[in-house]
């Protein structure tokens, strides 16, 4: 094996390419939670923004436009799921779980003029003299601007629920949803908002992954990422600076298994794509073990039904 | 405007009237798709559900796609009333396909009729075994069961790609990644000439008889519909949670790697990578059309099946892509859960003020 072929700055690269989907499903999913919902559909929102973006990249080139269908895509789906647990009071486990196979059935379908085709949308930064910069200056000032918007995007979401009155209510909802109705915040209206930002990310995160990670339409390319976004939450403990940390390590065991398939380590190419889902469930394992810690940070209303009964 | 107002109590009429509205409205929006899809509308719907009805080969077909959809629903359905979410079904199927396989392989060359037993019994305790990796993890550490054993799905078909491209793989094959065809001792019985119906549609029936007496003549279905309902008075009767989980999840995990073994020595006969084709989540939504109750689940698994069959019959005679039974099979869970609304709640007509 020669590692020498591998050069650090290339893998930190692609390690944050890799991490970009996680991060923007990841971020949409715990603000879902914060406001006490839980939305196991993230795997089927995501897979049908992918496809979304996928077609829309395809058709227009543009990378922004295909982010805004991705969006959009994830949004609509995270739409019916609002209305199913929000308004007709559906169980909200069984639902998720009904996005997820819907969304891969519809994407799937959506996707078979698709089967196997490349894209090519570049979208680089590229500024003159910061750029060139050797090996950081790539790292730093040569992503796409979706990369740079996750960033963002999670100083956000932090900002948003810890220093903005409409985040307080959002995790006053999340905490107790019965004293938040009673002070008379609409606890279905903030639920149904988070739920559509929640898509939306999702969607946004498939996009990036068929549009830039893998520009290449495959059915079922989400490959559980929806499922890895889910445990990043757990892992993070619903903070987002813990949610970016969790993504970065997942995109970096991603990448290191496929270098190491590229490699040709003497190891079958199958058991070292089972890293990713093996740390997912070590990584769950040792987050959960402390109950008194897990039962602190999860939002209290996390799942419950809320029906108002005046 | 329309408001709806809580029930006192369920409603038992709506909670069976429901599920058949679920697949009525899923025809209807079907009629919908296909029409969206360019395809006549009513000729897809006569081609899925009615002409599977007519031929007598597909009649059979039903048995060979149900017993699986229906065995796997059993096990889970004691797990979803208990609010013990096992959605690692497919992964414990591929394991018990994995499990048996390597016993059929193991006895190539020896005949009897003690294999299949033993097959089935390998099959059972591998499905078990991989289910009890989440019900561990969940009891000792507290981890997640939904996430683990849906992690070890991914985990699963990969072991199985991995087995059947390396120790497993047929030694005469030309390196294609596939095991030697089973031969006729470790193959399933036919129970109807002609067809590809073997014995593991009785022991479907069987596993929905049984679950009938567990759930309702049984301590233990009382301990996990009271773990559903109410989990603090179960608590507080001494039932211990620990237990229940590990044995819902071994019971599924059991059930599911019957049914990939069933798969593995029935209608494949070798072990492929593609074994695992979606069986152990459309079981789910089997589970939940049958309100997971045994009898429902057994009318919800023809249901199922049926869709299944249809849309093959469909692919080929209208050119309809695999996927749009994906989505057919989406959207009834769909409806189903928005519909179930009837069951606890009343809808209520409410003047403008």
């Amino acid at each position: 094996m020669d590692l020498s072929a591998l050069n650090p700055a290339d893998l930190a690269f692609s390690l944050i390419v890799a991490a970009t989907p996680l991060l923007f499903a990841a971020l949409g999913e715990l603000v879902v939670e914060k406001s006490g919902v839980l939305n196991l559909g993230v795997e089927g929102m995501m897979i049908l923004g992918a496809i979304g973006g996928f077609a829309t990249a395809h058709g227009s080139g543009s990378l922004a436009l295909a982010a805004l269908a991705g969006a959009a895509a994830g949004a609509l789906l995270a739409a019916l799921f609002a209305l199913m647990t929000q308004y007709l009071m559906s169980n909200q486990v069984a639902t998720g779980l009904a996005l997820t196979l819907f969304g891969l059935g519809v994407a799937a379908l959506a996707g078979q003029g698709y089967a196997g085709q490349t894209l090519q949308v570049s979208a680089r930064l590229d500024i003159p003299g910061l750029t060139d910069v050797p090996v950081i200056g790539r790292l730093l000032f040569g992503h796409d601007p979706l990369v740079y918007l996750s960033l963002a995007a999670t100083a956000l979401v932090w900002w948003f629920l810890n220093r903005s009155r409409a985040g307080l209510i959002l995790r006053a909802v999340g905490e107790n949803h019965e004293a938040a109705h009673a002070i008379g915040y609409p606890v279905r209206l903030v639920r149904v908002s988070a739920i559509l930002f929640g898509g939306a990310m999702a969607g946004l995160g498939g996009a990036y992954l068929a549009v830039v990670q893998t520009p290449l339409w495959v059915e079922g390319m989400t490959a559980g990422r929806g499922w890895i976004a889910l445990a990043i939450v757990v892992f993070a403990a619903w903070r987002p600076w813990r949610a970016l940390l969790g993504a970065y390590v997942f995109g970096g065991v991603t990448i290191i298994q496929l270098n190491l398939q590229a490699l040709g380590v003497a190891i079958e190419s199958q058991y070292l794509s089972m890293a990713p889902y093996l740390v997912t469930i070590l990584v769950l394992v040792v987050i959960s073990a402390d109950r008194a810690r897990a039962r602190l940070d999860a939002p209290a209303c996390l799942g419950k039904p809320f029906y108002a009964s005046s | 405007m329309l408001e709806l107002v809580a029930r006192k109590e369920a409603s038992r009429f709506m909670l069976w009237l429901t599920p058949a509205l679920a697949v009525i409205l899923t025809m209807l929006s079907g009629l919908a798709l296909f029409a969206l899809l360019g395809k006549d509308p009513f000729e897809a719907v006569r081609v899925i559900f009615v002409e599977p009805l007519l031929d007598p080969f597909s009649r059979t077909e039903l048995l060979v796609k149900g017993a699986p959809l229906v065995l796997i629903a059993i096990g889970l359905s004691f797990g979803f009333r208990a609010g013990i979410w096992n959605i690692g079904a497919e992964g414990q199927f591929t394991i018990g396909a994995l499990t048996a396989g390597a016993v059929a392989l193991a006895f190539w060359n020896v005949e009897g009729i003690w294999l299949l037993p033993l097959m089935a019994l390998a099959g059972a305790a591998g499905g078990a075994a991989w289910a009890m990796i989440p019900a561990w993890l969940r009891i000792r550490f507290n981890a997640n069961e939904i996430l683990v054993s849906l992690m070890l799905v991914y985990v699963a078909e990969l072991l199985l790609s991995a087995m059947v491209g390396g120790p497993l793989r047929d030694p005469d094959g030309f390196n294609f990644p596939e095991s030697r065809m089973f031969h006729d001792s470790a193959t399933l019985p036919i129970i109807i000439e002609g067809s590809r119906a073997h014995v593991g549609a009785l022991a479907a029936l069987g596993a929905v008889v049984i679950a009938y007496v567990l759930l309702h003549r049984h301590l233990f279905g009382f301990q996990v519909r009271l773990f559903g309902q109410a989990p603090r008075a179960a608590r507080f009767a001494g039932f211990r949670e620990a237990r229940l989980v590990a044995a819902c999840l071994g019971l599924s995990g059991a059930l599911a790697g019957l049914a990939g073994m069933f798969e593995a020595s029935g209608p494949v006969g070798q072990l492929v990578p593609a074994l695992p084709s979606g069986y152990g989540f459309t079981a789910i939504i089997v589970a939940f059309l049958g309100r997971l109750h045994p009898v429902g689940i057994l009318l919800a698994g023809a249901v199922m099946a049926l869709t299944y069959i249809g849309g093959e019959t469909a692919q080929m005679a209208m050119n309809l892509p695999a996927a749009a039974i994906n989505v057919f099979q989406g959207m009834l869970l769909f409806f189903l859960l928005g519909i179930d609304v009837l069951v606890n709640y009343r809808i209520r007509l409410r003047r403008a003020l």
